[in-house]
């Protein structure tokens, strides 16, 4: 038999061929996210373009009113307590009108019952939130859903996004937070020493589809909810109500609005 | 040339305490530690994933665990079996694991490793609330 050199070039070049078909055919074929583990939000998740929380001040006449929602946050979250104010470590808390809203309106003079009610201060969860600008190592972002979050591993304590928080809403850990803490709630982490907090409108309770523990606690004083949704409680809240927010004139964009 | 013999013995002198321990450990192998399961793990019988990897790449699961839950906040992870887990040190991976001091300790201790996990995280979530 004749076979030209030609012919066996061919030849092998078509059976090389052939054996690719089959891994290349696979490869194509195969599910790729199969035999893979997968990530994703739980199903309880609530979603929100802005969350945002709308506080009815004139439903908090005293102290006592707002002492059991600062309590179920400091609780649940591992706040401790300091009784050296230089040490103090606040979530949320209370204080009076002109601190909260100085700057924000020209009253020389205030109504009696405004210029007593205390008003709840917290976290602003800015849409234009300037911690997250000054943080460098990018502990403090902007979630999607509007939430300004701390990662507490990234958190060098460089306590640039405290300077920059117009509004002192951010806490740092001079000390391990450990010893002071009455209670552990064992479910969410303590803090180190060398950390800044503050509150994360309760992320970790909004993917199990709960609502912030200081809104639970408020029993329908404060309303939460996605502030661009015009079906949710805040939405309908800022639509009805003339409210204030803390500083409108730094530009921040707070999301937290109150009611007088 | 004058300081040959201070140089010399000052030499033997050091060789002597850097290989002191060589010689002094010589011929006895510290044994590997074991890791003591609970009965709660054990029924279990796998992990997130498979054991090897689990021995070997926990920490890069805890890393992706990590970044998913706090940077994303995404906190459900399903595994190539198709179980779901909720991503969490202290709830999850304690919740069998709820022996810190006999199985992540011991081991961690015998590798020198100094996870600094425990700082915030709290070691065992069975305990009394």
């Amino acid at each position: 038999m004749d076979i030209r050199r030609r012919r066996v070039l061919q030849l092998l070049g078509l059976s090389a061929a052939a054996l690719t078909v089959k891994p290349v055919y696979d490869a194509l074929a195969a599910d790729p996210a199969a035999g893979r583990p997968r990530v994703g939000p739980g199903r309880e998740q609530l979603k929100a373009k802005q969350w945002a929380m709308v506080i009815d001040t004139r439903r908090f006449a005293s102290e006592a009113d707002v002492e059991p929602l600062i309590e179920a946050c400091h609780r649940i979250h591992n706040v401790p307590h300091f009784e050296l104010k230089r040490w103090e470590i606040k979530w949320i808390w209370a204080t009076e009108y002109k601190h909260a809203f100085s700057g924000t309106s020209s009253d020389r003079f205030l109504a009696d019952a405004v210029e007593k009610r205390p008003f709840l201060v917290l976290c602003n969860q800015c849409e234009n939130p300037p911690c997250v600008r000054a943080c460098p190592t990018k502990a403090t972002f902007k979630r999607e859903d509007g939430i300004v979050m701390m990662d507490f591993h990234r958190c060098i304590g460089c306590r640039f996004c405290m300077a920059a928080c117009p509004f002192g809403a951010r806490s740092f850990n001079y000390t391990d937070p450990r010893p002071y803490l009455k209670h552990t709630n064992k479910l969410f982490p303590t803090r180190m020493k060398g950390v800044v907090e503050k509150c994360s409108f309760c992320a970790e309770r909004l993917a199990e589809g709960k609502r912030p523990a200081c809104v639970e606690a408020a029993g329908g004083k404060i309303a939460f909810g996605d502030l661009y949704d015009p079906a949710s409680e805040a939405h309908q809240w800022v639509r009805k109500n003339y409210t204030l927010r803390r500083k409108v004139n730094l530009g921040t964009e707070p999301a937290v609005y109150y009611i007088v | 040339m004058k300081d040959k013999r201070w140089i010399v013995s000052g030499l033997v002198v050091f060789l002597l305490i850097v290989l002191f321990p060589f010689w002094y450990n010589r011929g006895r192998a510290v044994p590997p530690p074991e890791v003591k399961l609970t009965e709660k793990a054990k029924a279990e019988k796998e992990c997130v994933l498979a054991r090897d990897y689990m021995k070997a790449e926990h920490m890069q699961i805890l890393d992706l665990w990590r970044e998913t839950v706090v940077r994303e906040g995404n906190r459900i992870y399903t595994n190539p079996k198709g179980r779901e887990f909720v991503m969490s040190l202290s709830n999850t991976c304690l919740d069998c694991h709820s022996n810190k001091a006999e199985f992540c300790d011991k081991c961690h201790n015998y590798a020198s490793v100094r996870p600094y996990c425990w700082d915030c995280h709290i070691e065992n979530p069975k305990e009394a609330r």
